[in-house]
């Protein structure tokens, strides 16, 4: 054998495992081997080596049975945010650790039923809450990714699903999930020069995944190449009735109906996107981004979303409005860790444990979730906050009405430095300034590589859709993906 | 508006989240960053707009009557559910005396 088989994609993985080239073993164990060789990434909080070997023996028997499945000899990484049954989930936190759930979220138990493995569970930031994976209660995830200056300065792998991000681009998994309830799937995915997408609210069951922001939070997959998204939420999506905002509608086949040809179609370039005093690098991969979709056989044309910078300040309002609801119920009864100081009642016990549990940045938005939705305060924040987020579906609804997708950059920066932005909460927050709308409004939208910045480091393009059309997102992220021809990776240091 | 730490420590309370005196006094200053960054919601015109309800329309479905229609989320699981739990006791969650 002399490919390198970690350097496979999952399309790639499960062709060439069906065509009989290597056995669904061999990918296991030279996966395992990456995880357990990258310590120094931290990007895994639980390692289940054993489960990855399970499953690929599993996909071994069904090809010599002929009874192979889409996802067979495919090894992946679990975000620790999903719900599985017998291994530690802990959302990050110290209040779940040793947290053993007795059951399987929707998602993870469909790619199973899919033939998947499990490498391990995947860092992140603290309850989803966080663009760096710094507020992480098991450390900081690095990203493999340096600056071409000499220097050795650890960079962020975005966040939350900064485990995730940072797995792929070392080739610990060929893909992983993510969620992303404000950005967290696309920023890591542009961190770190790999794809991902959040698809359309309600397109993966949130059943068995650790609440955040419900009305925010959706299931994506995240890995090298486009064609891996689609094989991938293929397998995560569907119908499920134990989650009340599920959809219920077929799940296409997105994989077959790839395609990169834009003739007919229209990208909407929205004007207030153009930040002054953006990174130029940033604003110079979005013309050439453009270009590219021309290319492809797209019109283009300016939009207008006249309420993205309100789109922010209503996110941090929301959002932990309904973390302060959801985190509620970690009150040291049921579940997770118990602070029982000597002689303490029911209430202290609930006080002690949640600031024993929740890291900083945590208690953060359950105090701001708390105060905004307070007496007296719920209408002039709350009410108002959720006014604003109508107006920006509506804006994107009239955006779509002269264009079928809009291509704007993922992140205003590339990957900053681990500490850089930790000492001030609101410059963290205005990372998210370009993924946040999209969440707001429920849509499709998913971050390619398109380029390296002046520092060699990747930076995202991010494509948004109307609601449903995953597919049109997929395609116009092929086109780029194609014309951008990035094959750029992080050199192993770790 | 901004707030003091007299309303840190009640938002705290509220919360259940015990809070020492120097973690309210670091948490005033950060809250009210945050909460003076997100007043310019206020500018925003908002007459006659409904605050959003479901951002993809979507109607609440009701699941047959039937018991245990989801062995997953039906009853007769009481092992699985205290497995977690930091102190069962008798099949029960035990908590600290609650009446004198």
């Amino acid at each position: 054998m002399m490919t390198d088989l970690t350097n496979l994609t999952v399309a790639q993985i499960r062709d060439g495992h069906r065509a009989g080239d290597f056995s669904a073993v061999e990918v296991a164990e030279a996966f395992n081997a990456n995880v357990a060789g990258a310590k120094a990434l931290n990007a895994f909080i639980v390692e289940t080596p054993d489960h990855a070997i399970a499953a690929a023996k599993a996909a071994d028997a069904d090809r010599a049975a002929g009874t192979l499945k889409p996802l067979s000899g495919v090894p992946i990484g679990m975000k620790d945010l999903f719900c599985t049954n017998g291994v530690q989930t802990t959302a990050a936190s110290h209040m779940l650790e040793g947290f053993v759930p007795r059951y399987e979220s929707t998602v993870s138990q469909k790619l199973w039923d899919a033939g998947a493995g499990m490498l391990g569970k995947l860092n992140l930031d603290q309850f989803a809450m966080g663009s760096s994976n710094e507020t992480s209660y098991f450390g900081n995830v690095i990203s493999p990714w340096r600056r071409k200056d000499g220097g050795n300065a650890a960079l962020a792998p975005g966040g939350s699903s900064g485990g995730s991000s940072s797995a792929i681009a070392a080739r610990l998994c060929p893909a992983a999930t993510g969620t992303d309830t404000g950005g967290s799937i696309r920023q890591p995915a542009a961190f770190t020069g790999i794809s991902g997408i959040k698809p359309t609210y309600g397109r993966c069951s949130r059943w068995g995944i650790v609440a955040f922001a419900s009305s925010l939070d959706q299931a994506g997959p995240m890995a090298r190449d486009v064609r891996d998204c689609a094989i991938m939420l293929e397998n995560m999506a569907g119908f499920d009735p134990k989650d009340a905002t599920s959809l219920n509608l077929p799940v296409p086949n997105w994989e077959a109906a790839l395609s990169s040809d834009l003739k007919g179609k229209t990208v909407g370039i929205p004007k207030e996107y153009r930040l002054d005093g953006i990174d130029p690098d940033i604003d110079a991969m979005w013309d050439a981004g453009i270009a590219m979709l021309k290319d492809a056989g797209a019109n283009v044309v300016e939009i207008s979303l006249p309420h993205t910078k309100y789109a922010l300040p209503a996110y941090y309002i929301i959002a932990p409005a309904e973390a302060s609801s959801n985190l509620a119920r970690y009150d040291g009864v049921r579940y997770g860790l118990r602070d029982l100081p000597q002689g303490a009642g029911l209430q202290d016990m609930y006080a002690a444990t949640r600031a024993d549990g929740f890291g900083p940045e945590v208690k953060r938005r359950i105090m701001i979730g708390t105060y905004v939705l307070s007496a007296g305060f719920y209408d002039a924040y709350y009410t108002q906050a959720q006014k604003v987020r109508t107006l920006i579906a509506r804006d994107f609804e009239q955006a779509f009405a002269s264009c079928d997708v809009i291509l704007a950059p993922t992140a205003p920066s590339a990957a900053f430095g681990l500490g850089e932005k930790m000492a001030d909460p609101l410059a963290m927050y205005l990372n998210d300034v370009f993924a946040v709308p999209a969440s707001l409004a429920g849509l499709p939208a998913m971050s390619v590589p398109a380029a390296l910045n002046r520092e060699g480091l990747p930076l995202g393009l991010q494509i948004i859709g109307k609601a449903f059309d995953e597919q049109g997102v997929l395609n116009a992220g092929l086109a780029i993906e194609e014309r951008a021809g990035f094959t750029a990776r992080a050199e192993k240091w770790w | 508006m901004a707030i003091d730490q007299a309303t840190v420590r009640k938002i705290a309370s509220l919360a259940r989240i015990a809070i020492s005196d120097a973690e309210a006094a670091a948490m005033e200053g950060e809250l009210n960053g945050i909460l003076g960054w997100v007043e310019q919601l206020g500018e925003v015109d908002v007459t006659g707009v409904e605050p959003m309800t479901a951002v993809i329309p979507n109607r609440l479905r009701l699941r047959e009557d039937v018991v245990d229609a989801d062995p997953l989320t039906g009853g007769n699981r009481r092992d699985d559910i205290l497995a977690n739990a930091p102190a069962p006791q008798h099949g029960f969650f035990g908590v600290p005396k609650v009446i004198e």
